[in-house]
């Protein structure tokens, strides 16, 4: 019995390694590999922008595909965890053989498939890794999203001129990428805008207890704390700090965004704000249009801003191929780093030299336990 | 001196959870010597159980509110414990004869499983969820102290399933049991002594004090997912090697010493990121003077 099954799941998986073999040397589609958290902890965020990705694919094959063929798109779930992307990228590259690469959103993860990407010459577009060094990796790495310092500098700003704070306390996640890069940046921006860090403490990711970090906060006594983390953390810790006693502004970055933030952190997340990369209220025509098909999509779903950078990823690749007119790796990265404006939902970008996005960011504040929109600040 | 007394505070709440769940860790061993490495997993299964119960006990019993959370956490403690006795009865039972190595690494086998079986999307999915609100919350302010209610509920119940451990181990006649079969099986055997019920039972009560211990844990951070289990039962464990391990106050003792430990580093500045390596550090120090652990008598150990 065993052995039969084994050797029926054998012949299926030959057959299928077969036929992806063929989308290779062209056929009638142009196979595109996904990588995303689609479980794990930072799974909200990989699947919305799982989902903004296939509302795209779903919509530019509706409206006749790219070079007369339809998208493929193959997805991989790395778990959210380490380790994982490498294993699946290099699957999506050698054995699915793909023309490009879309992922991931978690910057440690995709600094673990650029190199691969790099080294196969196969580009990848990461639609919400804010890490500077995502793209420093090499030439056929590109993303559509801005990039920490920019972000950094902009809570940094808010912090010191909108809030008036002067003296703020930075809580880093050690153990992420984001956090530490974001960190980074804007305490160089609260230095240059004349502020002061009165206390740096760090904590790992997954950590249930922060009691001790935000005690010593509470103590230096600031105006405002930057928490560049994730949300789950970021849940706990404002919980935390409200059961101490701590009433001043929490500021962090896109990493806070989805709705388990609210549903975890309760009141306790209330009143604090972060940067991000778009919000659905903003009323351009183009958002409107997006919003409306990704809720007849997803059951009246409001998009958030991964599943907007999700969806932007896929139409920049897209345009890309069709710019290039050909489906060659090398071809689509000439397109890819020769684009001057690109309208994607989250707004008007332009690929600089680095091969990041030029591009706004959006301020919302936790409000009446909703995300509501603060302001829109350009680069 | 406010920065030093919160820190305190914070260090005995922190301490109490990892002395509750050390208990459960310590127990197992004194009775059958090694580890049940899936004690953690049994934690994180009792804040699930207590996430899916919750709902269904709602429409008893008014949460948050304390015969609700009573309830709540009753009926999860009866489903670890029949959850404990199963891993038991399944994994480690089959085992019993063999040497103790294979049965710890079958512990870690089981733990792994439990983890990765519960992260499946069809079972519990890995996202974190948020916990339910079993009990009404209030803080204790004295001057610029804070002092949560859970901190002094998790203390509180610690104290008390101390104390109830220790009297069924010592006081009554399946303590008796639980000692004689620690100390030699088949002599117990000998004497009359059910040994599978002696051990079902010790798997059933450590599992029931897991349970209680990862639905406090929840109410302490509310969110939770399949791995929440992972990072406490590692304090836990070493809390119980700390204290000596098979003993119940050194268990307790343990506890609090490493929440302690890991909240001063904590909240130092500059020294946070270290937070683990010091306590841990210390941990091996400790060790290193004192082997059997800070209230364990040294013995040979028959291998």
């Amino acid at each position: 019995m065993q052995k039969r099954q084994f050797f029926v799941l054998g012949a299926i998986g030959l057959l299928v390694s077969g036929l992806t073999g063929c989308n290779k040397s062209g056929g009638d589609t142009i196979l595109i590999g996904e990588f995303a958290s689609l479980t794990g902890k930072e799974a909200t965020f990989g699947i919305s922008s799982h989902e903004g990705t296939i509302l795209a694919v779903k919509e530019i094959n509706a409206a006749g595909g790219v070079l007369g063929k339809q998208l493929e798109l193959k997805t991989e779930d790395d778990q959210s965890k380490a380790g994982e992307p490498a294993n699946v990228v290099n699957k999506l590259i050698s054995k699915d053989g793909v023309v490009a690469i879309l992922g991931e959103v978690a910057s440690s993860r995709s600094l673990e498939a650029a190199p691969i990407c790099q080294q196969n010459g196969v580009p990848m577009i990461s639609p919400a890794s804010t890490n500077p060094k995502v793209t420093e990796t090499g030439d056929h790495i590109f993303r559509v999203c801005f990039i920490d310092p920019f972000q950094g500098t902009v809570m940094a700003n808010f912090a010191t001129k909108t809030l008036n704070a002067k003296k703020v306390a930075v809580f880093t996640d050690v153990k992420s990428d984001y956090s530490k890069g974001l960190a980074k940046f804007f305490k160089e921006g609260i230095a240059k805008a004349g502020g002061q860090v009165v206390a740096e403490l760090d904590f790992n990711g997954g950590d249930k207890d922060f009691k001790a970090q935000l005690t010593a906060i509470k103590t230096a006594g600031p105006d405002a704390v930057f928490i560049p983390a994730y949300y789950t953390d970021v849940a706990l810790i404002c919980i935390q700090a409200k059961q101490l006693g701590i009433s001043i502004p929490f500021l962090g970055g896109d990493g806070w965004e989805s709705p388990t933030l609210i549903e975890i952190g309760k009141d306790a997340v209330e009143g604090h704000y972060f940067s991000t990369h778009y919000s659905a209220d903003a009323g351009t025509p183009n958002v409107q249009n997006f919003v409306d098909s990704y809720k007849k999509e997803y059951q009246g779903k409001v998009p958030d801003a991964m599943a907007a950078l999700g969806y932007d990823s896929a139409m920049f690749l897209a345009d890309a191929i069709k710019r290039a007119n050909s489906t060659e790796p090398g071809k689509i990265r000439e397109a890819l780093a020769a684009t001057k404006e690109f309208e994607g939902v989250t707004g008007k970008m332009a690929i600089n030299a680095q091969r990041d996005a030029v591009k706004s960011a959006v301020i919302l504040q936790v409000k009446g336990g909703k995300f509501t929109f603060v302001e829109t600040v350009n680069p | 001196m406010d920065w030093f007394l919160q820190q305190l505070i914070n260090g005995l709440a922190l301490g109490a959870i990892y002395a509750l769940i050390a208990l459960g860790y310590t127990m197992v061993y004194g009775v059958l010597r090694f580890i049940n490495f899936a004690h953690s997993d049994v934690l994180m299964l009792g804040a699930y159980s207590a996430y899916f119960l919750a709902p269904a006990v709602e429409k008893v019993a008014p949460l948050p509110s304390v015969t609700g959370a009573v309830i709540v956490v009753l009926l999860s403690a009866i489903i670890c414990a029949g959850i404990g006795m199963l891993i038991e009865f399944l994994a480690y039972r089959p085992l019993r004869s063999r040497p103790k190595l294979t049965v710890l690494i079958t512990a870690i086998g089981v733990s792994l499983f439990i983890e990765y079986t519960c992260q499946h999307k069809a079972v519990f999915g890995a996202d974190t969820k948020p916990f339910p609100r079993l009990l009404g919350e209030s803080d204790l302010h004295l001057g610029g102290l804070v002092i949560g209610s859970n901190d002094l509920l998790v203390l509180g119940v610690t104290v008390l399933l101390l104390a109830g451990l220790w009297f069924i181990v010592q006081r009554t006649k399946i303590g008796t049991a639980m000692r004689a079969v620690s100390f030699n099986q088949q002599a117990a055997a000998l004497m009359g002594i059910n040994i599978n019920r002696i051990i079902s039972f010790t798997f059933g009560l450590g599992s029931a004090l897991a349970a209680i211990a990862g639905i406090l844990y929840a109410i302490k951070a509310p969110g939770i997912d399949p791995l929440m289990g992972v990072q406490p039962g590692l304090r836990a464990f070493v809390a119980a090697v700390l204290g000596g391990i098979g003993n119940l106050p050194g268990a307790a003792l343990g506890g609090l010493l490493l929440g302690l430990l890991e909240t001063f580093a904590g909240g130092t500045p500059g020294l946070s990121n270290y937070r683990d390596g010091i306590a841990f550090a210390i941990l091996i120090l400790i060790l290193l003077f004192k082997p059997a652990g800070l209230l364990g008598k040294a013995t040979v150990e028959k291998v």
